[in-house]
Order: structure tokens, then sequence, then C-alpha cells
């Protein structure tokens, strides 16, 4: 009988670059700036890595295939090292690796670590996606692109709950404002700027109803974690180190994109995983449990429905939650608390480390003039793909003795 | 009795009225003005000879049973391919039979329709054929402030010739060949090289048709009389009545030559008008088609009682009715690659047609055939080895499933600037199908601020893309929202 991840990995080292525009740096200095913070961190040597986990998403127009750019950039010394792509959720599957290598007995000390470098394409948005989908996609899916995709999300949860396009835009607003609020506060983050909800309603359209402000930062970016067991945390003399509390991951099965039962209103995979993982975390209540969380705001109405889908928000309220300011930094769950996708920035195979990045940041009290009030679970979530058809990940983080 | 069974008609929604085309181009070459009446048809940007030539085939066919088809013949001087059998793009976008079936294309000149028309007649009075689809399309290429750009129009035809429920029996054809070039258009050539006007009208239509409609008669020991309705193709209106004239037609039996609703179609016009016709004929009209280009073809038909109780279909009135203006003449040069607009880094991206995944998938990719479960009877596209149904999930189930003509609605929509597409927005969603089975697709033939969810679609097949570096067009269906007025 699996008894799920809970308390049986440790987190002893964390690291993540500065996100933005790094036209100065490649994907390598990005991955030793990363790296080297989170062995300074960990307080262990190089050497002592038994085994690594790469993630990254665009490999045609960054590293390469393969994980070797992630071992010869770090000079590892000839271990195991797996590259993972799961679209936006593949720097979580870097970690899950890593994390379930260490659980398994396999190793004692594993390396996750996450990289993108996505402004070497001389355009703005994400890299074009049609020649990456397939040969048979490409000869039918439609001219879409991230935007679009989540652009129709609005049109579908704004059909099934019957609420104007205009409401939903102000909460969307609200949504993009919070964490525009929250990116002025951190030194690490892509766009450092307040902005708004008159100047975010107001820009330019992107996708219909999605204008620029409602649509994350496209960063260069690397982050990535040291795991050991808690016995050997323990034994490195570490105290009040944080834990795995649930780690998990669902996939749509072409349901939604195929099958008459989904409205276009949720994330059928965000509601499943959420539910497992706080099933394997023992929290029975997460509106009152959960302390904090990091989802993927890669658009506003992204993170507006996931709220929903996370069990934190009823079904249709989560406009009404978003507007009461329970999500702001001083709400009930503060959410995007560094910033988000949306300020901190989303080189996307290092976004899910960088999620866990924040909430560990937050449960050792170096949060800084972010810093949320005795958190005790923080709760980070990656959306891959498309509404209709993607990659979910949920994990839950804590310190070990609670 | 070999005769029609059956018609259709696709005369694209988009319209541009001349006087628009003046307004920009007059400046240029002012005699443009002298034909300036009305306007034009203009196929969407992801339309073309092809597409537009399955869309009136569909509409025809609407109803008959389409395995029955043995021969399917398109007509068309603009066709995307010029060795790959465009007519068996349009057998399989039809999801036809594939064995028994012969396509064939007819090209080279704008009377290759009644070309085609009298091949696949003379098949089936030999007896090798039953039910012979013959389609017309034409897409031509202008240059900007030429005449050709005011008098073209873009449009397509279909007949189905057969020897069952025939409304319109086929009763002799003339056919006139001699190499008389008022234009034409090289290999490689986007448009046509013409010569003057005068000489084509005096020299060319009106000696040509006259001498071929002539010969018919004389070969049928029949006079211009004994017809209700004469159809003859030529764009210039005044030089069409003269012809009827010379013809000693009464001219209520001249059938219009559509200059003002869409213009000339090219290879598809004599059977554009033709349809006109058919749409209002009675039983026992009796109804003479010619054709121009290199000469001429004269068909003759009488209407049966079945004329009466044909249900037309889209036909060319119903699509003539379905009319949006383009009111920007940049769209139209833009839509029509007469210039240049940067779509972009972003655009640049340009696939391989994986021609065994094409082979693999033709009927998914061009016949928008899904599949059915056999155990649960869902619908669903693509068909895949795993029923989609989370109570079924059988292996190996999958029967085949039309979607082509399957109402449905619009679920989640988007207009997506961010996209590289001709005409930005790019919109598109997911439809569902009121019987079952949805789909992530394009939106066509659409604006944004009309669409809504709920809306009702209806599927229409279109370029996808055109792939210039390696010279091939790519086709799938789009959803097209239905926008009551």
């Amino acid at each position: 009988m699996a008894t799920g991840i809970k308390d049986k990995v440790a987190i002893i080292g964390m690291g993540c670059t500065k996100f933005g525009e790094r036209w100065d740096v490649g994907a390598e200095e990005l991955m030793v700036e990363a790296f080297q913070e989170c062995l300074a961190d960990a307080g262990i040597e190089k050497n002592e890595i038994q085994a690594a986990w790469f993630g990254t998403c665009f490999d045609e127009v960054n590293v390469g295939k393969s994980a070797l750019p992630a071992s010869m950039t770090l000079r590892l010394p000839n271990i195991s090292v797996t590259r993972v792509e799961n679209f936006c959720a593949s720097g979580t599957e870097a970690f899950r690796g890593a994390v379930y290598a260490v659980a398994s007995g396999a190793y004692d000390i594993c390396l996750a670590i996450g990289a993108e470098k996505l402004k070497d394409i001389g355009y703005g948005g994400l890299p074009e996606f049609s020649s990456a989908m397939g040969t048979l996609n490409g000869l039918w899916f439609p001219n879409a692109t991230a935007p679009g995709c989540f652009a129709m999300l609005a049109s579908g949860y704004a059909a099934k709950y019957g609420i104007d396009m205009k409401d939903l835009k102000n909460a969307m607003a609200h949504v993009s404002a919070k964490s525009h609020a929250n990116g002025v506060l951190n030194p690490k983050a892509h766009l450092r700027k307040a902005v708004t909800e008159d100047k975010i309603l107001n820009a330019p359209m992107v996708a219909y109803p999605l204008g620029l402000f409602d649509c994350c930062g496209v960063s260069d970016g690397a982050a990535c974690a040291i795991v050991t067991t808690p016995e050997i945390a323990k034994s490195m003399g570490k105290k009040d180190f944080i834990t795995v509390k649930a780690l998990q991951l669902s996939l749509s099965n072409g349901e939604e994109i195929q099958y008459s039962a989904w409205e276009g209103d949720h994330f059928v995979t965000t509601s499943k995983a959420s539910a497992e993982a706080y099933k394997e975390a023992g929290i029975k209540n997460p509106r009152e449990e959960i302390s904090m969380m990091e989802v993927h705001d890669c658009f506003s109405i992204t993170e507006l429905v996931t709220m929903e889908d996370l069990h934190i928000s009823e079904r249709g309220k989560a406009p009404k939650d978003i507007m009461d300011g329970f999500f702001d930094l001083d709400g009930k769950i503060p959410c995007q608390v560094d910033g988000g996708l949306k300020c901190f920035g989303h080189p996307i195979g290092a976004s899910g480390l960088r999620m866990l990045y924040e909430m560990y940041l937050q449960l050792h009290g170096r949060g800084d003039q972010r810093q949320i009030k005795d958190p005790k679970y923080g709760l980070t979530h990656n959306l891959g793909g498309f509404p209709m058809m993607n990659v979910c990940s949920v994990a839950i983080i804590g310190k070990h003795d609670v | 009795m070999v005769g029609i069974t059956s018609y259709g008609g696709y005369i694209p929604r988009l319209r541009l009225n001349r006087m628009v085309i003046v307004q920009n181009m007059a400046w240029y070459f002012p005699v443009i003005m002298a034909v300036a009446q009305g306007e034009k048809s203009v196929a969407n940007w992801d339309e073309d000879a092809l597409s537009m030539a399955v869309a009136a085939a569909y509409d025809c066919v609407t109803g008959k049973d389409r395995k029955a088809i043995d021969g399917v013949y398109l007509a068309s001087t603009t066709l995307p391919f010029s060795d790959r059998l465009n007519s068996d793009v349009v057998a399989t976008a039809l999801n036809t039979k594939e064995e028994g079936v012969s396509c064939a294309d007819y090209t080279g000149s704008l009377k290759s329709g009644t070309t085609a028309a009298i091949s696949a007649i003379e098949s089936i009075q030999a007896g090798s054929n039953n039910n012979v689809l013959v389609v017309a399309s034409d897409q031509r290429g202008a240059k900007m402030a030429t005449m050709y750009e005011m008098f073209l129009g873009d449009g397509a035809a279909a007949l189905l010739f057969g020897k069952d429920d025939v409304i319109a029996e086929f009763k002799g054809h003339f056919s006139l060949s001699c190499d008389f070039v008022d234009h034409y258009k090289a290999c490689g050539k986007e448009t046509d090289y013409t010569w003057e006007e005068r000489w084509v009208r005096d020299e060319g239509y009106a000696k040509i048709i006259p001498d071929a409609v002539a010969g018919f008669l004389k070969k049928y020991g029949m006079a211009i009389g004994d017809f209700d309705k004469v159809i003859f193709p030529c764009y210039f209106k005044r030089e069409h009545a003269n012809i009827a004239k010379k013809l000693g037609l009464d001219p209520s039996k001249v059938q219009d030559n559509m200059h003002e609703v869409c213009g000339d179609t090219g290879t598809s016009h004599p059977f554009v008008m033709f349809i006109s016709a058919l749409e209002e004929a009675k039983p026992g009209d009796k109804i003479l088609v010619a054709s121009f280009g290199q000469g001429c073809d004269v068909l003759a038909f009488e209407m049966t009682d079945k004329i009466k109780d044909f249900k037309g279909p889209i036909g060319i009135k119903g699509s003539l009715a379905n009319r949006v203006e383009l009111a920007s003449y940049q769209k139209y040069a833009k839509f029509r690659d007469l210039i240049t607009a940067d779509l972009g880094i972003r655009g640049e991206a340009n696939p391989n047609t994986s021609l065994t995944t094409l082979w693999r998938n033709r009927k998914m990719i061009l016949g928008l055939v899904g599949g059915k479960c056999k155990k649960c009877g869902t619908p669903q596209f693509p068909a895949a080895p795993v029923c989609v149904n989370p109570d079924c999930n059988a292996v190996g189930e999958m029967e085949d499933y039309e979607f082509a003509d399957k109402p449905g609605k619009v679920l989640m929509y988007t207009g997506d600037m961010l996209s590289a597409s001709v005409d930005p927005p790019a919109i598109y969603g997911l439809v569902g199908f009121d019987d079952g089975g949805r789909m992530f697709v394009d939106f066509t033939d659409c604006i944004l601020e009309q669409t809504k969810v709920g809306l009702p679609i209806k599927m229409s097949f279109r370029r996808k893309y055109k792939d210039d570096m390696r010279g091939i067009s790519g086709y799938f269906w789009k959803a097209i929202p239905q926008v009551k007025e």
C-alpha cells in the first residue's frame, strides 16, 4: 500500500537566479548562478550529489536536447543526469525525479535544476510551437498561441457562470495588480513596477479578452533544489528543515478536448491533482490550512480559475474572493507572494522550482519585505499546455516537524 | 435518361464593391471606372479554387449517397497542384469510396468545366459510370488596377450527373475548338496576359459563341426559339446583350452575366449562371449552356418533372445572399498577396507536411472523418485506438464517423492578436457537436465581435496553410459561427 511522499524527503538547499531579460547571459551562466546559491545554501560539496534531474522545455531554441547541457555546464562528476520535459511542469518534474530517487533509497542526495533561456528567439511571447507539436497535430491544430488558448477559458468560464465579461475582467485585473504589487517587493523579480487596475483594463488586447497585463512575463532564469532524506538532513546538523508533504501530477486524457462533458470552465487536472495532494499531505480543509501559494498564473484567468480547482474558492466564487482581497499579500491565503509568473517571470523549465524557492524562503522566514507571518504549508502549482489539454503539478511543502 | 441529378454552388461570402477599387486605384488607370457597377465576390484569405470546389461539391451532394459516386471531375485554371490530382482531394474531402472511383482534373481553358460535363455525361451514356460529380472552380489572380481586377470574381459550382432522379435531362452537345488566345497564363505565372479588349469582344465572344450555338442548332435541327433560357459568359455587359441580339434571343431568355453580383467566375461561370437558371426553372423548360475559351462547348438540357420537388441546396442564390462587404481594398490586396505585410519572426515557422502522416490520416484531415465507438456510440475526433468515453475506453472499436456535415456549437473561443495571421485576430476555439464529439479548431468567415459561446457552427473545408518554400498547400476544416443578422 502506497504511503505517499509526506516527510520522506527534505529540501536542504535552494537557489534561484534573478529572472528577466538576461540579454548578457546564456542558460549556462543562469544554471551556474542558481546552482552556486543552492550549493552554498545546502552547505555540501558538488561531489556529494549522486544524481540529478534537469528540466527545460523549449530545448530547440535554448540548450538543445538531453541532460548533457546541465551535466557539462555544472561539471557534475559523471553521475546520472536525466532531462525531463512536461511543458510548464518541467521544473516540478525535475524536482519530482530527484525527490522520488531519494525516497526510493536509490540515492542519498539529489539535485533538481530547471533552466530556460527564452529570450534568444527575436520576438515577444513564447517560442512558436508549430514544429514542436508533432506531424499529425501540425496538419490540423488551430493557429493557436498560449494567450489565445487560455483566453478561451475566460469565454467558457463567463458563459458557465453567466458573468458579464466586464466583471470577469475586473477580477482578472485585480489578479494582475496584486502580483505587480508583490513583484515590487522582490529584487529577483523580472517586473518590478506597480500597475493600476485601470491601466490593466485599458491595455492593448493580446487575445480576447486577455490584455497585455493579463499575460505573464517571458523571462530567462534558472532555479534548483538539493534534496536528501530527513535522517541525513538531521545528521548534517540541519534544524527546522523543510520536507515535501505532497507531490502530485495529473494529465489530461483527452476528455476535455474530445469528450462532451467538460464545459470549458475549469481545469480537470488541477481539481484532481490538488485533491490528491491534500490527501497525501493530510490536509482536510485547504482554505483554512494552506498558508500561501505560488500558482501557475501564466494568464490572469488561469490564476482566477485555479483558485476554484485548488478547492480554495467555491465554484463560481473565485472572482468574489479575489475582489475581497483573499489572495492579496495581506489576505487570508497570499498568492503569488514573489510576484508570480506574472512578475517574477516564467522561464518555463525553472518555474516550478522558482515557486518552491519562494515557499522555501518563506518557511525559513527569509521572505524579507514579503515575509508572511508563521506560514505552515506552502503550495505550488504548474499548468502546462492548454486548458483543454494539459499537464498539472501540485506540490506542498512545510517544516519537517509540522 | 442521363442528366443532372443535383447541383450545388458556392460564392464566397466577401464582396468587394467595385467603387472601392475605383477609389483606391482609378488614379492609376481611370478606365476601370467604366465597369465599376456592383460588386465582385472575393475568396477569403484561406480559400482557393480547391477549397471552393469542395464547398460547391458538398452543397451538391447534400442528401445524396456519396458512396454511389464513381467519378469526380474538377475543372479549373487555378488549381494549387499541377501534379497531384486536385479532384482526388475533392473526392477525399467528400469521403467518397476510393475503389471504383475515377477522378480527373480538367484544366487549361475556361471552357474546361463544360468539357468535363460532356466527359461525365458520355461516361454515363457509355455505361461505365453511374454517378459523376463535375465541379468547376476558379480563383483567378489579377494585377492591381486592371480590367481583370474589375471583372473577375471567385466562385465554384457543381453538377451531379446520373441516370436516376434526373432533374434536367441532357439533350445534346456541340463543341467548337480553336486556338483563339484572348488571354493566357503561362506555367508558374500568377496572372494572365491579355490582348486588346475590342478584339477579344468582337472577334472572340461575339463570333465564337454564336458560331458554336449555330453549329448546335444545325446538328440537332432546332431553333434558338426552342429554348427558354440561354446561358453564355461574357464579362462585357454590353457585349453580352449584343451577342443575345445576334442569336435572335428575346432579352427575357438571356441569363444575366452576374457582373453586378459576383463578377465572372472563370471556369465556373457557365455553371454558376446555369445553376442560377436551374434555381428558377420549371418542368419542360429547355436550357442551352455555352462556355468560352479556345472555342466553345454548347450543351442542352430539358427540365423534368422532378425539378419541381427538388429540394434545392444552398446553391448560387443562397450563397449570393450570404454576403459581407469587404470594405478595405488593402485587405483585399493582402488576401491576394498583392502587397506584403510583415508576419514577424513568429510567422516564419514553416514545418514540413509529412506526406506519410497525411496519407495515413487522409480521411481525418481532408474528409473530417472521426470515429464512433461501436461499444458505446460516442463520436470522437480524431478517431483513436482507445475510446475517449471514460466509462468505456474500448480498444479498437472505432468506426468511421463524418463530422463535416454535423451541426455544432461554440463552446469556447478567442480572437488572438499574437498568432501570426493574414487576417488578425486569429479566431479559434473549441466546438461541440450536437450529436457528440468536439474539436479544437480554427474559425473562419466571422468577426470577433459577433462570435459568442453557444452560436451554432458549420464546418468548412479551407486552405490551412500555404508552404511557399516547398510549394504545398495544406487543407483542413474550419468552423464558421452562424451569426443571425
